[in-house]
């Protein structure tokens, strides 16, 4: 038992770092697939007047003139080390800007994932409570007005607003994190996970509708409802738990997807978080940032995905059982 | 409605009230980030990829450089030639030797002393290949650098050279210590300019702080200026809106508007020295055959591309957009659009049919660039020439450019004052972006040639209009139109000069009131 128990272990960590090492190669070569490097980036058309010498200088600078093989692993292996990789435009290592950034995307992520689930999760059960009638029409509204209003026109829209007619902008001031200045960063926070919640709030309504519908079908339901058991009761704990799983997958997808940083939204609210880290590292090629940042990101992916799976075992006796 | 749906509306709807009514933002910002009493807050989309100025292009680069590293030569506001950290300067009669007299009592910002060894050292680095300086071009002129002592530096050309004074003035040329390095400036800017550097948050925000030993006779007047990181235009007018940010400079004319509509904003628009144009490669295919260049010209109406593709915000120009210089767009061949022209001169190319140029377009580099290309495709087309448009990412389209690599490049150009800095090194035979520009010939190497040997500000505006009659007359490339940018300022904010080359150097002049 412990044998097997053991093998599914090593099993999941060789799957783990292969998947990280395909990611690696694979922004690896897309990255020097994209036409330019970190000298047009920086130089834009300037670039043009470099005479030969001075481009071999800039290659040298930046590491531009080494094999790719070269590349590839000595970032590879330097990542083992602890060494991310350095930002020449921010005159920062690649570590230290991450450890600024990603506490960042992770409270805006934990936010705005409370806040879909506190919309989702009643709207949808709601909506399941009377398939067809009314309410499920309104629960089916919000879903589909969640899925189809584009995140950077809710965004500007609601910045907009607040601004021009409530002189409500705390995004306008420089970023606080939560440990320098905890009120004025929830104020921060409010607008962009209010606007990503709502879009992430119409997946779960969606999930948590169809498991309710499906699990309220099942003889334990009526069967506990002619025991007199209390309706609220039986919605929440019979009802809802049972309907958990599906939930709490599509939760950890949308939950994994935002620790990839929700660059619009991060983008129009001045959020300094991961997204803005790689969409910079993309525009200025520099390529430490991105492909570092992406891995980080890809292990924060997998974590999660470790921790949807440890939930189902928690919630669902039948998963413990297997 | 379960109540716990109610519940939950009712908890966010209390934490958004409940921050809301915490909020400090509708006067100054006073939070973590904020500016100190007065200090002057400037709303930018980017924040500077280098700190060090020999190698920044970038435009928010260049504009907090400025503020921190000081030059021989200045530009005024209306872009006249004035003296920097060189009081006075002086040609031989041979135009062969320049000799400048530096200032006196001027310190860097960790308060050593700026001497003629300091310049020699900045010129000669930048000359150096190996420093891989962007303004090492111009310098091409400069044989050596001597420092006889420590007020004076002489500057030994190999002839003469009208526009160096001129070229002297730009950032990519700022004086530095010559105990500093790349490495160390990178970090720690040490300039001799009206600001010095406060503090740095990559990628929010970066704060000056008023230089007290500066040399100019007009201390800075804001005691700090914060660069604050907004990425989208369209939020840094909320921030002006609620407050937050005083200043902030526009390209794009629709955020302009977005901008003035409230009420609370002023925006004053400034011509600018860059150009719209439609670059041709005289040097591929049918554009090989100046009467296809030509047709080109003459099919394409620029006030109607102005119109459409950036609201009317502009002026339509010719090759040469610097005041003293400017060019005459009425005097170029077809100043109108005129159809029957074109097919006349497409007939002389032996191309009646028609002829197919294909043009590279940047997609995100600037706001009008495909909505030009496309107003420019359709005109073309009623001319039989089809302009096949190949919309690009701004790096690939920056490659391509690079590489010379297209028959036509829709592209905004940088201007500069001196009409030498802005065409010498495009369309003489031997400048570093000749390759680039697809055209020259040896009537327009002797023309630059004259001008700069000439030091007459009248004969030089005579030759540089030879300069632009023989570009047009041979439609090296297409002008189109010079657009403006947009300088917007929130209540308070007094003393900002704005200026056609977009600079930012009069925020030392800048208050908020």
């Amino acid at each position: 038992m412990r044998a097997v128990v053991r093998n599914r272990v090593v099993r999941r960590v060789a799957g783990t770092l292969g998947t990280l090492f395909g990611v690696a190669v694979f922004v690896f070569v897309m990255l020097r697939a994209i036409p330019g490097d970190q000298i047009t980036a920086g130089l834009g058309t300037e670039a043009a007047a470099l005479t030969p010498a001075q481009r071999a200088a800039l290659e040298h600078y930046y590491g531009l003139d080494q094999p790719l093989v070269t590349q590839f692993f000595s970032w590879l292996g330097n990542m083992f080390t602890g060494n991310f990789g350095y930002s020449a435009r921010n005159q920062q290592s690649v570590l230290d800007l991450t450890v600024q950034s990603l506490p960042v995307t992770f409270e805006l992520a934990v936010l705005s994932i409370v806040l879909a689930l506190l919309i989702g999760v009643p709207l949808g059960m709601v909506s399941a409570s009377k398939a067809g009638a009314p309410r499920d029409a309104v629960g089916q509204a919000v879903s589909l007005a969640g899925l189809s209003i584009p995140a950077f026109l809710l965004a500007t829209t609601l910045l907009s607003i607040s601004a021009a007619s409530f002189g409500f902008n705390p995004n306008g001031q420089g970023f606080a994190t939560l440990l320098e200045d905890p009120l004025l960063n929830l104020q921060q926070m409010v607008l962009p996970a209010l606007v990503l919640g709502f879009g992430i709030a119409a997946p779960i309504l969606r999930t948590t509708r169809a498991a309710v519908l499906e699990v309220r079908s099942h003889d334990f339901v009526r069967t506990a409802r002619a025991k007199g058991v209390p309706e609220r009761r039986l919605q929440v704990r019979h009802v809802l738990g049972n309907a958990l799983v599906p939930i709490v997958t599509m939760t950890g997808l949308q939950f994994g997807y935002l620790l990839g940083g929700a660059v619009v939204v991060e983008q129009i609210f001045s959020v300094p978080g991961i997204g803005r880290q790689v969409l910079l590292g993309i525009q200025q090629k520099e390529y430490a940032v991105v492909q570092s940042t992406v891995l980080v990101i890809a292990l924060a992916f997998v974590l999660v995905n470790l921790l949807t799976d440890v939930l189902y075992r928690i919630i669902d006796p039948r998963v413990r059982a297997s | 409605m379960p109540r716990g749906a109610f519940s939950a509306v009712a908890l966010t709807a209390a934490l958004s009230i409940a921050l809301t009514s915490c909020s400090s933002s509708s006067g100054p910002a006073t939070g973590t980030g904020a500016p100190a009493a007065k200090g002057l807050v400037v709303g930018v989309t980017s924040d500077p990829d280098t700190l060090f100025p020999w190698k920044a292009t970038q435009f928010q680069a260049v504009n907090v450089l400025q503020n921190l590293y000081g030059t021989l030569t200045e530009f005024d506001k209306d872009l006249n030639v004035v003296p920097g950290l060189a009081e006075s300067w002086e040609t031989s009669e041979d135009g062969k030797t320049l000799t400048l007299k530096l200032r006196q009592g001027v310190t860097f910002a960790d308060g050593s002393a700026f001497d003629s060894k300091d310049a020699k050292h900045s010129l000669d680095k930048i000359m150096d290949e190996a420093t891989a300086a962007v303004a090492m071009a111009s310098l091409s002129s400069v044989k050596s650098v001597e420092a006889p002592d420590p007020a004076t530096v002489v500057l030994n050309l190999t002839g003469p050279d009208a526009a160096l004074p001129a070229n002297l003035a730009t950032v990519n040329m700022a004086m530095l210590s010559s105990d500093d390095t790349e490495e160390k400036l990178n970090s720690t800017p040490n300039g001799t300019g009206p600001f010095t550097l406060s503090k740095r948050v990559p990628s929010q925000s970066i704060t000056l702080a008023r230089n007290d030993k500066y040399w100019g006779g007009e201390k800075p007047k804001a005691p700090t200026i914060e660069f604050r990181v907004i990425p989208d235009e369209s939020s840094i007018v909320s921030a002006m809106q609620s407050g937050n940010v005083q200043l902030a400079v526009f390209n794009d004319p629709l955020v302009a508007q977005t901008a003035e509509g409230g009420g609370t904003i002023t925006v004053a628009k400034t011509p600018q020295l860059s150009y719209h144009v439609l670059q041709l490669n005289a040097r591929r295919g049918d554009l090989k055959d100046v009467n296809v260049r030509l047709a080109v010209q003459c099919a394409i109406d620029r006030k109607q591309v102005l119109d459409t593709a950036a609201l009317g915000e502009g002026e339509v120009t010719g090759p040469i957009t610097a005041p003293a210089f400017k060019s005459d767009p009425n005097k170029r061949p077809c100043p109108n659009r005129d159809l029957a022209k074109a097919a006349e001169y497409l007939g002389k190319a032996g191309k009646s049919g028609g002829v197919t140029v294909k043009a590279i377009v940047s997609q995100g580099e600037y706001a009008t660039s495909v909505n030009e290309a496309q107003n420019l495709k359709a005109q073309l087309a009623e001319a039989k020439i089809n302009l096949e448009l190949e919309v690009l990412e701004s790096g690939a389209f920056v490659d391509r450019w690079v590489a010379a690599d297209f028959d036509a490049a829709v592209a905004l150009n940088g201007g500069r004052p001196d009409p030498d800095g802005s065409y010498g090194r495009y369309f003489t035979s031997k400048g570093n972006l000749n390759k680039v520009a697809g055209y020259s010939s040896p009537e327009l190497d002797k023309l630059f040639a004259e001008g700069k040997a000439t030091t007459d500000q009248a004969a030089r505006k005579a030759i540089y209009d030879q300069v632009g009659a023989h570009l047009e007359e041979n439609a090296a490339w297409i002008w189109l139109f010079a657009g403006y940018t947009y300088t917007a300022t929130t209540a308070g904010v007094q003393g900002f000069v704005p200026m056609a080359n977009g600079s930012l150097q009069y925020l030392r002049t800048t208050s908020t009131g």
